[in-house]
């Protein structure tokens, strides 16, 4: 009650003075490496450090939060924060709803992870991460979707048997396959979907949308965004050319 | 014409499987929302119905176990009910979900022939299981309140009539303690109604976009960004459904006063927070 | 947290787990537990406050406050908690930040706008410069008040009953004595009225512990929420790289509730009895014939 208190007087104090340009940025902090909650508690991942790259070069003053996957979008539209990094992949779809920056990572491939590299990816059970593309391609072909609100688990359905295969961003994937012992392995052939991926931001934020082209095409010129994406994914992850 | 004729057509049973397979993606009309978010509603009423069924037969049993002298039979009666009254619902969904995937795949071996476990993980089995146990924890406590306060004249005149035993039980303390509980096992049977709305959001996954109402009021309402429609909906066809299920039980008060002078007035809904 | 933990991959055996459970994100996790707490602890006396507006407005002689009453009541019932509560709090969110937009914008046009809500930078509340604890706790605040309208009609069913549980005889005995409605209702009627709702309420407040895991659906960071994240499997990005142990995350998240209703049965059942004590009910003659203990 205390704590509540003096929130409501902090927010008293604060509402008069002038605006300092903030830039809230979400994420969803369960994707990794793309982004994460690290041990210490904090935003962690690649998206967080090319983020805060991002907004020192902007000069912008950027805070992260983070909101469930599932209703990342909504929060987003009503203003809860400013922007989306959380390997959201820019898709027509999404386009109608909100902006995105030009892409941070090139169009990346989806793949699909099973017990055994001949699962049934055609017509068996696959497991996706709600209101992702991948859950959207899934829907569209004849396998059967099971549908999860983490991509965590995911990978755990297909573990537990529950799932025939798990179908995710190819780099969400990669650790988990590579640190399971041959448990997990690679199935069926990758797929490249969406338009690589974005900061989603409000379509009437025109400005910042601007500055985080600008920022985004100089680490791109300066080669560090390259560096940035070989560091968090490995040498063989796709780069910009 | 009926309105909504197409979107009836193509969604009105996609929560069982039937119809259109991909759900609407863009231009959410109306009748979309109120068509698929009412296919949803099958399946609270599936849970809703099944769990209590199962569960009053296995709630009878447990108040009896409860009442019973025996610490063999009371004890894990009592500890029962403890676990499943004493803990939210939400979290023992979850418990369930992580349980059952731990059970061996290809089945458990049982005296040579093969049991299949992997159909208690899909939600219409699992999460079934869940809320058959814990309505009849709810129920049972219920019950075993009733059989206490069964009037020691009712027995002592089963006893004069010279019954004893199962008789005395099914012809005289059974009816006795159902006529008791009713009002309040209405109580309990609208929160279970109501708590089946929980089952998609806790830890069982949907297969193949086939969820409850507010499985689909929630996707409404994600990709509209509206919640001022979709919600409203799904609250809307709660509300009826809560009418019928009252209604249900009404007549089942009757049956069971039907002796009783005045009883054809029907059962007076009174509000109890029993759960 | 200690110095050993520096280099957790290091680690083994008992070590590890001491290093493994202090870790910022578990201390996170144990500090949600008294969110929990906190909210059961601001959220009861506001539902009290709310069940006790609506009782009132349901026994008003003026019809639209009474029929105000009664549809508070009803709503509840029929209604699953859980749609409330993903409900309430968009809807308190956007008409807090539209009435700020009507006093601080300095143009307001309508922030509903196509598909987005968007208020000038003036009125969004909480303002995007607030540091983040008054994000989190404007976010637990509507949660609160979510949770408080919802429970606040249950507590209204309850004490309207008690109202009516009251004698006749009592309120018509304070009436002949010259007492006017407001005199009745203060000295009669409401110090009576406990003893009738304890029962009530008390299986409300069971109700409400038993309601506190959504919160995390309400998008607060609450202990399911840092169990699911904690028991996910964790690769060799973090510190502490373990397989799925949500199960138990779970079953302490599940040990903890039991603790809860435990202690709560043994507490409402006491004070059950010191209610009882001097009331003309059967409780009330029962304490009395077996006399002072």
């Amino acid at each position: 009650m205390k704590k509540l208190i003096l929130a409501a007087a902090a927010l008293a104090l604060t509402a008069g003075m002038g605006m300092a340009q903030t830039i809230r940025m979400g994420t969803e902090g369960a994707y990794p490496p793309y982004n994460f909650i690290n041990d210490a508690g904090e935003v962690d991942g690649f998206e967080r450090e090319l983020g805060d790259e991002l907004c020192k070069r902007a000069k912008l003053d950027c805070t992260w939060v983070t909101n469930d996957w599932d209703s990342i979008i909504p929060n987003l539209v009503s203003g809860n924060y400013d922007t989306i990094m959380a390997g959201m992949s820019i898709t027509p779809e999404r386009e109608q709803v909100i902006a995105f920056s030009q892409n941070y990572t090139p169009p990346a491939d989806s793949a699909y992870a099973a017990l055994s590299a001949d699962a049934d990816i055609e017509a068996g059970v696959i497991a996706a991460q709600t209101g992702t593309i991948q859950a959207a391609h899934v829907a569209e072909t004849g396998a059967t979707l099971l549908e999860f609100a983490t991509g965590d688990e995911t990978i755990a359905a297909v573990k537990n048997g529950e799932a025939d295969a798990v179908f995710a961003d190819k780099d969400f994937l990669a650790p988990s396959v590579a640190e399971s012992n041959g448990e997990l392995v690679w199935a069926g052939e990758a797929v490249a979907l969406g338009g690589g991926i974005g900061i989603g931001m409000r379509q009437s934020d025109t400005d910042l949308k601007k500055t985080f082209d600008t920022a985004i095409q100089s680490m791109k010129d300066d080669g560090s965004l390259n560096e940035m994406i070989v560091k968090w994914f490995g040498e063989d992850a796709k780069v910009f050319e | 014409m009926i309105p909504c004729a197409e979107d009836i057509g193509n969604y009105a049973l996609r929560s069982v499987g039937i119809g259109e397979r991909l759900l609407p993606r863009s231009d959410f009309t109306l009748c979309n929302q109120v068509t698929l978010i009412g296919s949803g509603m099958i399946w609270n009423l599936y849970f809703a119905a099944m769990a209590l069924f199962f569960g009053f037969f296995l709630a009878n049993a447990l108040a009896v176990a409860k009442a019973s002298r025996s610490p063999w039979a009371r004890k894990p009666a009592e500890g029962f009910v403890f676990l499943f009254r004493g803990s939210p619902l939400f979290i023992q969904f979850f418990l369930a979900y992580q349980a059952l995937v731990m059970l061996p795949r290809a089945g458990i071996e049982v005296m040579g022939f093969t049991v299949a476990t992997s159909w208690l993980t899909k939600a219409w089995a699992g999460a079934l299981l869940v809320l058959i146990l814990n309505t009849s924890a709810y129920s049972a406590q219920i019950f075993h309140g009733a059989l206490m306060s069964v009037p020691k004249g009712d027995l002592e005149a089963a006893d004069a009539y010279g019954l004893t035993g199962w008789a005395k039980f099914r012809r005289v303390t059974w009816p006795t303690m159902m006529r008791l509980a009713w009002p309040s096992y209405t109580n309990e049977a609208i929160f279970l109604f109501q708590a089946t709305a929980l089952v998609f959001f806790s830890g069982f996954p949907a297969f193949q976009q086939r969820g409850d109402a507010l499985y689909y009021a929630s996707y409404f309402a994600d990709k509209t960004f509206n919640p001022f429609v979709a919600y409203p909906i799904a609250a809307g066809y709660f509300i009826l459904a809560t009418l019928v299920l009252i209604g249900l039980f009404g007549v089942a008060n009757r049956r069971l006063n039907r002796h009783l002078p005045g009883a054809t007035r029907g059962l007076k809904y009174r509000p109890q927070l029993l759960r | 947290m200690f110095a050993q933990c520096a280099d957790p991959k290091a680690l083994e055996g008992l070590s590890w787990l001491m290093c493994y459970l202090t870790s910022g994100k578990h201390l996170l996790f144990y500090a949600s537990f008294g969110t929990v707490l906190l909210l059961l602890a601001v959220t009861a006396p506001l539902a009290l406050l709310f069940g006790f507006g609506g009782a009132m407005a349901s026994r008003s002689r003026i019809a639209p406050l009474r029929w105000f009453g009664k549809i508070y009541t009803a709503m509840v019932r029929g209604v699953p908690d859980i749609i409330f509560f993903l409900f309430v709090p968009i809807a308190l969110d956007q008409g807090i930040e539209f009435l700020r937009s009507r006093a601080l914008c300095d143009n307001p046009v309508s922030p509903w706008q196509g598909n987005e809500f968007n208020v000038c930078a003036a009125a969004k509340m909480p303002l995007s410069t607030s540091p983040e604890w008054v994000h989190e706790g404007y976010g637990f605040t509507l949660a609160v008040v979510a949770f408080s309208v919802v429970f606040g009609a249950f507590a209204a069913n309850v004490l309207y009953g008690a109202m009516n549980a009251v004698p006749r005889a009592q309120l018509e005995t304070a009436e002949a004595y010259g007492m006017s409605q407001r005199q009745v209702n203060r000295r009669v009627l409401i110090p009576q009225m406990w003893t009738y709702a304890l029962p009530g309420l008390s299986n409300l407040w069971m109700i409400l512990i038993k309601a506190t895991p959504l919160l995390f659906l309400l998008g607060i960071q609450d202990i399911v929420y840092w169990a699911r994240d904690l028991g996910g499997a964790k690769t060799q990005a973090f510190s502490y790289p373990h397989p799925d142990w949500r199960l138990y995350y779970f079953l302490a998240i599940l040990v903890f509730y039991l603790l809860m209703t435990w202690v709560s049965e043994r507490v409402l059942a006491r004070l059950t009895r010191r209610l009882s004590a001097g009331q003309a009910t059967m409780g009330g003659e029962a304490l009395r014939q077996a006399g002072p203990a």
